[in-house]
């Protein structure tokens, strides 16, 4: 099959989408220029009025996806880079997030919130390498995080199809892979984990540019250690598949969380809970976590590399909760 | 471009729609009056934030708007649904947080809001509701819908950023938007002229965008400057931004009368009463011989009886259900997503 970029995915998958349906419009900063690649040829194609570059505002461009979804359109709002979230708390916590409840169901927001970059690319310091899904989990987003490029198509076409506020992880690590990808349009439904490597020792659940990482520890493993690593990809972390994930738990009673989120609250607390509720008789050993230290990004290269989760460090939970024994 | 303007009294106006004026403000000031009455018994629960005093504000600026403009409204925001057509009973009974509001229960007082009739959300933030207008609008121009966004919010919004943010988005790309500033001269307690230099209108210049500045106690003049806002919008020539100089009877919500706040004199609460825009609008129609006092009377009845029957619907309508507490929240759910608190 045809190999394409993470970011061409995107690319064709903002084509296609908007080709498909025009009510479609994607709004944010430089989207024109296209500063990465992954709009390029959009405005050509689709004109100012459905490509709309916007002044650095980003909590008034959200609250006006939000309004333009009430209005009957399916707007994708572009945040180059995630943390701009920040500045738009308001209107994507506040607002649309909680809008449809408060309206009692009156009104449908299908936006798309494709956040660029997101997570640590080397030396952008403390506010240019959030991965900050949890916050948006929290506020009750649909969230996906595609690993590849074939996800990342599927994914965001189903993501702006969706009746729903739905963001987009673009991991900063993951743009530059190559996959392959059909040329046609499909989706990827939300809600289905995928097993990206099958095994039966220990379950790896990997989350966005993590699964590279932790394929690779599992065949390193395989091959030196004759340990047989499951490794398992939310895809979309809400909603969860908890079925996906009950079953490869419960086949291999041994689970590392590999997630490069904070460690208090994070992406992988929330699945050791859920996990420590509902398969706890599975279990043959205590679930590990491999994430991001709980502080902001510090510029150091070597600092950074101390604060972020790390094969070497997941190689070794795997480890230990392969060799862990009831005393 | 920028001037203040005087009340207007100088153009003639069919008696039917200056006698609809009036019925919409003499609705919400009688509606306001029962949601007190309603609080006080434990009836309504939570807070109110009553509209009583900025009748004209409401309905002189949807006085010039149709069915499918849109407004977005504020945590004061009763006016502006009853103004823009809004049900007394439906909205009674989303103030007793029943099935048959028009949020089912799920919004209340601050959120009321009925989408069918282009309320785009009643916002609990203060200016939040200025980019969705815009956003709105936007959609109105680029399907050469004819079509106006009304966003409603106070003088304390006027240093809230993102209002900012969306003003200059509106002027650049000349959306069909009517930025409505309810100057009722206190954020909660403080008083405009602490915060602020100039006046909110002044703003507008700024952005490129005509700023005037109404008596926002006088319905015709709200009406005539919101005329010329909506011709402006709906002949593609961009956004007006219009102050509205008026007044709250009421302290910020409900509870405030219990409490002995001293921000406002009842000498100043007193002299705006004087200029109340119901009793101005009645009187100025009897003078220029659209109605009688009889009719005055007449409809004054009618409101009552629409109330009375409203708070009625409102009683009779069915509580939500428990069981349903997280519907509504994704048009499309999944297994466990809304999740509840505890594992089913």
């Amino acid at each position: 099959m045809r190999q394409l970029r993470f970011l061409q995915a995107m690319n064709e998958a903002y084509h296609q989408a908007m080709g498909a349906d025009e009510s479609v419009m994607i709004i944010g900063e430089d989207i024109r220029g296209g500063i990465r690649g992954e709009t390029k040829g959009l405005h050509g194609a689709f004109g100012d009025l459905r490509v709309l570059d916007t002044p650095i505002s980003e909590a008034a461009f959200t609250g006006f996806a939000t309004g333009a979804a009430l209005a009957g359109l399916r707007p994708i709002v572009q945040f180059q880079v995630p943390s701009l979230i920040y500045v738009a708390f308001d209107q994507l916590v506040n607002q649309a997030a909680k809008m449809r409840l408060m309206l009692g169901g009156q009104a449908n927001l299908p936006i798309t919130y494709t956040l660029m970059v997101s997570g640590s690319r080397g030396g952008n310091a403390g506010q240019h390498s959030d991965n900050p899904y949890p916050y948006l989990l929290h506020a009750g987003f649909k969230v996906v995080c595609p690993s590849n490029a074939y996800d990342a198509k599927g994914l965001m076409i189903q993501a702006i199809r969706e009746d729903d506020p739905v963001v987009f992880i673009a991991s900063a690590m993951s743009l530059p892979q190559k996959g392959p990808v059909p040329e046609e349009i499909y989706a990827v439904p939300f809600g289905c984990g995928d097993v990206k490597r099958e095994g039966s020792d220990v379950t790896v659940i990997a989350i966005g540019h993590l699964v590279p990482e932790a394929l690779a520890v599992a065949e390193r493993l395989a091959q030196e250690k004759n340990i047989s690593v499951e490794v398992w990809d939310p895809r979309s972390l809400l909603p969860l598949d908890r079925e996906g994930l009950l079953k490869s738990v419960k086949k291999t009673g041994r689970v590392v969380i590999y997630d490069d989120t904070n460690r208090t609250c994070g992406f992988a607390a929330e699945l050791s809970a859920i996990i420590g509720e509902l398969a706890f008789s599975s279990l043959k050993a205590p679930i590990k976590r491999v994430t991001r230290a709980d502080v902001p990004m510090p510029f150091n290269l070597a600092l950074e590399a101390a604060v972020l989760p790390k094969p070497q460090q997941l190689e070794d939970a795997i480890l230990a909760v392969r060799s862990y024994a009831h005393v | 471009m920028e001037h203040k303007i005087e009340a207007s009294t100088s153009n003639i106006m069919p008696a039917q729609f200056a006698r609809s004026l009036y019925y919409d403000m003499a609705r919400i000031r009688q509606f306001e009056n029962r949601v007190v009455t309603l609080v006080d018994d434990n009836e309504i629960a939570g807070v109110c934030h009553e509209y009583s005093g900025q009748e004209a504000v409401a309905v002189g600026i949807c006085g010039a708007l149709t069915t499918s403009d849109i407004v977005t409204s504020t945590h004061r925001g009763h006016g502006h649904t009853l103004a823009k057509g809004g049900d007394v009973g439906r909205m009674f009974a989303e103030l007793l947080a029943r099935t048959g509001g028009y949020n089912k229960g799920r919004g209340g007082s601050m959120h009321i809001a009925d989408v069918g009739i282009g309320i785009f959300g009643a916002n609990g933030i203060v200016g939040a509701g200025a980019p969705i207008a815009c956003g709105a609008a936007h959609k109105f121009k680029a399907a050469r819908e004819n079509r106006v966004a009304v966003s409603f919010f106070g003088d304390g919004a006027i240093n809230q950023g993102v209002l900012h943010e969306a003003m200059n988005l509106a002027a650049i790309w000349d959306l069909p938007v009517i930025f409505v500033c309810e100057n009722n001269q206190y954020a909660i307690s403080t008083p405009l002229k602490e915060v602020t230099i100039l006046d909110p209108y002044v703003r507008a210049q700024s952005y490129g965008m005509p700023g005037v500045c109404v008596d926002g106690m006088d319905v015709e003049a709200v009406y005539h400057a919101a005329l010329t806002a909506t011709e402006r919008a709906r002949t593609g020539k961009g956004p007006t931004f219009i102050e509205c100089q008026t007044y709250r009877y009421f302290g910020h919500y409900t509870g405030e009368r219990h409490m002995k706040m001293n921000y406002r004199s009842q000498e100043e609460v007193d002299r705006w009463k004087l200029r109340d825009p119901i009793k101005i609008w009645a009187a100025r129609m009897m003078e220029s011989g659209l109605c009688a006092q009889e009719d005055i009377e007449a409809i004054d009845a009618e409101v009552n009886i629409e109330i009375d029957r409203g708070v009625e619907f409102a009683r009779s309508s069915p509580p939500p259900n428990p069981a349903e507490a997280l519907d509504c929240m994704y048009a499309v759910p999944y297994p466990n997503t809304p999740a509840w608190g505890v594992e089913p």
